[in-house]
């Protein structure tokens, strides 16, 4: 005997409708804590160092997934990064034409290991390249809140 | 690991956040859904929107089951006989509630109920709230009956009983 | 039966508070490299990673384990995480003793972890996505319209008085005074407890643990292993986990047949027979009061109707015949949920090995029991461990 049965009338179909009523209200943890500070106060991009595994990571972490011991080094990184690669989105999260196309890209700050995935803006979309030399542009520093968008988008470098 | 150790963790407080000293980010989600309700509770739904109450019958363990459902989960068999209950029964457990979901107080509680109905298995439960009734006079043993919506209101939900009262 | 004997070997874990500036990684990487620290070992040295974490609706993060899992020692290891709800912090130590005693690990890291303070406007909101979307939560049904139906229902049963229950919190607030990461650590007296505020009749403000961001975290090894790390492992001796059904209302509310279940298991496999004789400490499920005598019961460590006698007469203190509770339960130190269950297995670790400073009992006790309960309320899971 089947468990399924085949309705006909799709008045007869029964859904109840609702939602999940919470929100959230995130911190940014100690190392994050400290990041958001040096992007807030002095448009500063931070990196975190693991002496044994020779790896910067960014955005900083309280201690080095590799080896598991703590990064105590904390470093500037600069403001200029590499496209490791990208997308250009045609269609907004609500599914209508985006005109223009955004330009998102995963961009890898020098001498680190990550980055962030970010808008790349002053750009056509048909010249982004992956390895395209990018720099963070930030918010005047009255604007900064101490999020990932105090950095408006990354742009092309000069060479 | 004596009262001596200094364990890790920092602890911050509500104000920290609002003043700004510690910073954070915001996330309003939108999850929305649309739960199907299943045959069994479809069905159920229906007969509320009728003014009845109805329960699933397992042909093995004899349970009539209120939830209904389409299997018994106790012995793992379909189950096919729809059954009416009757809209009336006895409380088997109750509180005396002043704390909404979201752990806000209100001053007049709420009398969150298990109520055995009429025509369904000892110890079959049925979650629902009890009304008309100073919360002191509670008790368990207490006779209750289903107050409906008028018909014309009913959509077939679980609030197409408003409450149980005394009888 | 073919398994590997195995041993907790190493224990850590955070401070309990009602708001951590941590994130879930950070506080899952304090609590694990206290652990691995305690017993000398390398993240290297870790064959796989368990998790237990209960609800993602707490931390705001789906797929929380593997969110916080580099933070976990889950850095390119086999890796998993589990949920049983407010059980998974105790069935955290049996997922982990399965890798170990199936053969496929040696060395398993255990870490357990909850932050419930992102979700507002409270936690406790969180719950309402457990419940049935159609039937009840239109209702506004929520945690605290249950858990006190089974407080009173569970007390009418027995004949117990509000008072009888509320040593429960006297006992476990002042033992959390001596432990390090305790939150809510005081001393009361009964009559403190039954006049606080009312929050869903019988349930009174003292009555209930708060809610908290934490991480706890062991390490499991295998009989080979364990002896060249220390020379007091201590055994899994036993372990027990059930499940009843999700209809709520069709259950016994006032006696959780689940957790009796998962505790025969427990006892069987750990060769128990006598429970109120072998077992020396116990670290049942306290969220609410009466939760631990009704577990205690449900455990068999007291008889049906007799625990609220046995607390009065101070047999459950630090220094009576089977001290329960002794780290301050969930009602003293605080209630992340995994990481507070995991906290009650790290404490039967300390106590057996001797090392939980001031709030060591007395008279060397050989085995100790941890449980935990959650869920939909449904699920029962206990761990028996010996040295």
């Amino acid at each position: 005997m089947s468990l399924l049965e085949r309705i006909s009338k799709n008045i007869q179909l029964r859904s109840w409708e609702g939602e999940f009523p919470v929100q959230y209200l995130y911190t940014f943890g100690v190392a994050g804590e400290r990041f958001f500070r040096q992007i807030k106060e002095n448009a500063k991009i931070l990196g975190a160092r693991c002496p044994q595994c020779q790896i910067t990571f960014v955005p900083p972490s309280l201690y080095c997934e590799r080896c598991f011991e703590r990064t105590e080094d904390w470093v500037e990184v600069g403001h200029k990064g590499e496209v490791y690669t990208f997308t250009v989105c045609y269609r907004g999260m609500d599914g209508l034409p985006k005109n223009p196309p955004s330009v998102l890209a995963l961009v890898k700050m020098l001498g680190a290991e990550g980055g962030f995935v970010h808008r790349i803006g002053e750009i056509d979309p048909q010249e982004i390249k992956i390895g395209m030399k990018v720099e963070a542009v930030f918010k005047p520093q009255a604007q900064r809140k101490g999020s990932i968008l105090d950095i408006q988008y990354f742009r092309p470098a000069e060479k | 690991m004596d009262k001596s150790v200094q364990l890790k963790g920092t602890a911050i407080r509500e104000s920290d956040i609002k003043e700004g000293k510690v910073l954070s980010t915001q996330w309003v989600p939108k999850a929305q859904y649309a739960w199907d309700t299943g045959v069994a509770i479809g069905r159920f739904l229906e007969e509320l929107k009728g003014g009845k109450i109805i329960g699933m019958k397992c042909a093995r363990c004899r349970r009539i089951m209120i939830p209904p459902r389409m299997f018994c989960e106790l012995c793992y068999q379909p189950c096919r006989e729809w059954v009416y209950l009757q809209d009336w029964g006895t409380v088997r457990s109750f509180c005396v509630s002043h704390l909404r979901w979201d752990a806000s107080r209100m001053k007049d509680p709420f009398l969150p109920s298990v109520i055995e109905l009429e025509g369904s298995t000892k110890g079959m439960g049925f979650f629902h709230l009890t009304g008309e009734i100073d919360p002191k006079d509670m008790k368990i043993g207490l006779k209750v009956k289903a107050v409906w919506k008028d018909a014309r209101e009913r959509t077939g939900a679980i609030t197409d009983i408003r409450y149980f009262k005394p009888v | 039966m073919g398994m590997r004997k195995v041993a907790v070997v190493g224990a850590g874990m955070t401070r309990f508070v009602r708001r951590a500036l941590e994130t879930p990684k950070e506080l899952a990487y304090e609590a694990a490299k206290m652990a691995l620290d305690s017993c000398e070992l390398k993240l290297k040295d870790v064959d796989g990673v368990v998790v237990g974490s209960a609800v993602d609706a707490f931390d705001g993060f789906h797929m929380k384990g593997e969110y916080l899992s580099d933070g976990a020692g889950g850095w390119r290891k086999p890796f998993i995480r589990h949920s049983v709800g407010g059980a998974t912090g105790v069935f955290s130590c049996i997922h982990g003793w399965m890798h170990v005693a199936s053969g496929l690990f040696d060395v398993c890291l255990v870490l357990a972890e909850e932050k419930m303070s992102p979700c507002q406007p409270h936690p406790q909101g969180a719950f309402l996505t457990v419940y049935d979307a159609i039937l009840e939560r239109p209702l506004g049904l929520n945690l605290t319209w249950i858990v006190p139906q089974e407080m009173n229902l569970y007390m009418i049963r027995n004949g117990y008085r509000s008072e009888d229950v509320a040593r429960v919190a006297v006992k476990n607030k002042r033992n959390a005074l001596d432990h390090p990461a305790a939150m809510m650590g005081e001393e009361l007296t009964v009559q403190d407890v039954v006049n606080s505020e009312v929050i869903s009749w019988p349930v009174h403000r003292l009555d209930i643990s708060g809610t908290a961001d934490g991480a706890t975290a062991v390490v499991l090894a295998s009989e080979e292993v364990a002896k060249r790390i220390t020379n007091k492992p201590v055994w899994v001796d036993g372990v027990g986990y059930n499940l009843d059904t999700w209809y709520w209302t069709s259950r016994d509310l006032a006696y959780p047949v689940y957790v009796e279940k998962a505790a025969r298991m427990a006892y069987e496999m750990a060769g128990i027979k006598e429970p109120q004789k072998e077992i020396h400490i116990a670290e049942p499920y306290d969220p609410f009061t009466f939760k631990e005598l009704q577990n205690l019961e449900a455990l068999l460590l007291a008889d049906q109707g007799k625990a609220a006698q046995l607390l009065a007469e101070r047999v459950f203190d630090r220094d009576g015949r089977m001290p329960v509770c002794p780290s301050g339960g969930l009602l003293g130190v605080g209630n992340p949920i995994a990481a507070a269950a995991l906290m009650k297995v790290a404490e039967v670790f300390w106590q057996l090995r001797g090392e939980a400073g001031k709030r060591q009992v007395p008279g060397n006790p050989k085995t100790g029991l941890a449980q935990a309960w959650g869920d939909m309320m449904q699920a029962g899971t206990v761990v028996i461990l010996k040295i």
